[in-house]
């Protein structure tokens, strides 16, 4: 436990520049960057083989296949936004209950009237402007990102609470209910595994071969530095807590298709799954560095997990000890791996 | 002419065995009127007549669930009905230090009966004691304090009953039907009720030997959790005749989940009493086919038995001159056929 306690304070005050080269020139460090990414792909595979031989003809259909990805793509949302934050030293605690009260604005009798769009629009502008308003506090208001986004969650869950009064808001807009439906399928695959893909790679572009992704790098890896290079480092933060919030607005919207309804208690411990899948993927929390890859890798690794136990149908006990176990094992697997640690 | 005490005692014992006896007189009376009530009635009941003014405090947890916000529901439009109950309600709290600090503060104010549902029964006991100590009545809504000694009455659900009439109904459902396959969609896992739950379905289960319970998986109340715990099951078990699902909440995910995989092969049996489930089994289009109550009307009881407390009457039907110190709701099966009796009970 101590050595990568040591380690990660050691590698904080190394220059914006060498993170920055580091993530930004992947071409030049895709070696290293392989290697973290395939020890991860190795703990995905154990876990295939698992299910595999546990469950052979359940786990290995097609259904399954749609199942988990289709399970795995409201939280993956989740952690594209949450892995471009902790990138940048930040951190959101408040994304599962921008995604509550995103959801169950928008499908507020109300906001059904207007339809798909309506709560699509709804959805995606609560977000943003949840977003918006972390961002504020923590880039102008110059608050701790912890604090500013923890006053988030209280706050969001309990507007959340208010607007539903505790009920369940079922969505009446079939439109909106057929995106889930099986008809609704593009080639095979459920539409919001699409939007998933879609994010994933939108945010891998942003981050890997944008300047406003070498900037993110920057900031998190030395924020006085990125500062002295040039960069607006507080308009940064603004516009990386607006992206998490947008991610948790798309994410609101895929849940409401997903699950027909809006609840308060929607995206629950979501901060914690998505902070989880993040650092099992190889972001680091301090900041400094981050790989889409690997938060994608994190969130399907969690979604199999689940997968494969509720195949073997096993208690809930049971199914916690084992994720808890396995996420040591996967970071430690990261570790051990030639190049994995930095 | 000089009495002496004693005398003066027994003088006192046959006025209040008169007043007592007038007092029942008069309830009869009011019973001539209203010909509903039982014949044998001859305890002095409360009914919906205004009496001595009561204040009734009222505690609960924060309504975050459906279920939650028809017992404050409840409780309000029932102490609305009475113009000699006064209803002081808190803001609900899941913190059990804030249920506390607000159940002190109704002690304080010296309601007259006090109508506690802790967030957390065990928790609680403790200031359920101190309310009764300073002589304040207390009605234990559903979770149970540890101590009786906390309580002068618990009215509240039967979770094992509602395992048992869910296992009941499916067994008498699938009677005949070979190696028939039941799966459980259950609550929370680690609250005690969802293990009572369980352990009634099972038993109720072991009287069909036609019966197997093929897989057990815990959601967590939430739609969220029912989708894909539900979508999850249904990936399992290609094929099965009967699912029972702990709680209607997490069922509007468990619908949605059957509804996406378009399964359709067998019957489900819901809890807890939604609207919306009671609508779908109405509508008799889906697999939703019945759901077991568990019923927050308990929480109108609840203001009946504090008033009734308050008044120092036993309860309508029952010839007892005071109200019970426990009582058990059953849990109903709601079906095609009764449904519309329920409907106005189910809770958004």
């Amino acid at each position: 436990m101590t050595q990568p306690a040591t380690a990660a304070p050691k590698d904080a005050p190394t220059s914006a520049a060498k993170s920055a080269e580091e993530n930004g020139s992947s071409r030049l460090t895709g070696l290293r960057w392989d290697v973290r990414t395939l020890s991860l792909l190795g703990v995905l595979a154990v876990l295939v083989a698992v299910g595999g031989i546990t469950a052979p003809d359940e786990f290995l259909a097609t259904s399954n296949l749609q199942l988990v990805l289709t399970q795995a793509s409201v939280i993956g949302v989740v952690t594209v936004g949450m892995t471009f934050v902790i990138t940048s030293g930040g951190i959101d605690l408040s994304v599962g209950a921008m995604v509550a009260l995103a959801s169950v604005w928008a499908t507020t009798v109300a906001t059904q009237d207007f339809g798909f769009a309506g709560i699509l629009f709804t959805a995606v502008v609560v977000g943003v402007g949840c977003g918006l308003v972390n961002g504020l506090l923590i880039a102008y208001g110059r608050m701790v990102p912890f604090i500013a986004t923890l006053a988030m969650l209280a706050s969001a869950r309990g507007l959340a609470l208010q607007i539903t009064d505790g009920s369940t808001q079922v969505v009446t807009v079939q439109s909106v209910l057929d995106l889930g439906g099986r008809d609704s399928y593009v080639l095979g695959i459920p539409p919001l595994v699409l939007i998933f893909a879609a994010v994933t790679v939108i945010g891998w572009l942003l981050l890997n071969r944008t300047t406003f992704g070498r900037r993110t790098v920057a900031v998190g890896g030395n924020a006085e530095a990125a500062r002295l290079a040039g960069i607006d480092v507080r308009r940064q933060r603004l516009y990386l807590y607006l992206l998490s919030g947008l991610c948790c607005g798309i994410a609101a919207f895929m849940l409401i298709v997903l699950a027909g309804s809006g609840q308060n208690t929607n995206g629950n411990l979501y901060e914690l799954d998505a902070i989880a899948a993040a650092i099992i993927g190889g972001t680091l929390l301090s900041g400094g560095r981050g790989t889409i890859t690997g938060s994608v890798l994190g969130v399907l690794i969690f979604t199999t997990i689940t997968n494969i136990f509720a195949l073997n149908n096993l208690e809930t006990a049971v199914q916690q000890i084992a994720k808890g176990a396995i996420i040591v094992a996967a970071v430690l697997v990261q570790r051990r791996s030639p190049h994995g640690d930095t | 002419m000089a009495r002496t005490p004693a005398t003066s005692r027994r003088a006192l014992l046959f006025g209040t065995a008169a007043v007592s006896a007038g007092a029942l007189l008069t309830a009869c009376t009011s019973n001539e009127t209203k010909d509903q009530e039982p014949a044998a009635d001859n305890a002095p009941v409360a009914d919906d007549k205004p009496g001595k003014a009561v204040t009734i405090g009222f505690a609960g947890p924060q309504a975050d669930h459906g279920w939650l916000n028809a017992i404050n529901d409840n409780a309000k439009s029932r102490a609305k009905k009475y113009s000699d109950v006064t209803l002081e309600i808190t803001e609900g709290s899941n913190d059990t230090a804030a249920q506390i600090g607000q159940i002190q503060t109704l002690i304080n104010k010296k309601v007259d009966v006090l109508v506690i549902l802790p967030a957390d029964g065990k928790a609680l006991t403790q200031v359920g004691l101190q309310a009764m100590r300073a002589g304040i009545p207390v009605i234990n809504l559903d979770r149970v304090f540890a101590s009786p000694q906390a309580y002068r009455c618990w009215i509240g659900g039967d979770n094992y009953g509602m395992g048992l009439n869910a296992g009941h109904y499916i067994g008498e459902q699938l009677k005949g039907k070979k190696n028939a396959k039941v799966v459980e969609l259950a609550g929370l896992d680690n609250l005690e009720l969802t293990q009572q739950r369980t352990k009634g379905f099972d038993d109720a289960l072991k009287n069909y030997p036609n019966i197997r319970k093929v897989a057990r998986q815990a959601a967590d109340f939430t739609v969220e959790s029912g989708q894909a715990k539900m979508a999850q099951l249904l990936q399992a078990q290609s094929n099965f005749d009967a699912l029972w699902n702990h709680d209607d909440d997490q069922g509007v995910g468990a619908l949605r989940a059957i509804d996406q995989a378009g399964r359709d092969d067998f019957l489900m049996v819901g809890g807890a009493g939604a609207k919306s489930a009671m609508d779908a089994i109405k509508a008799g289009n889906s697999v939703l086919k019945a759901t077991v109550l568990y019923p927050p009307t308990m929480a109108a009881s609840a203001i009946d038995l504090a008033r009734a407390l308050g008044q120092s009457k036993g309860v309508g039907g029952l010839a007892e001159f005071e109200i019970p110190s426990s009582l058990t709701l059953y849990s109903a099966v709601v079906t095609k056929d009764n449904v519309d009796q329920y409907l106005p009970t189910g809770f958004i």
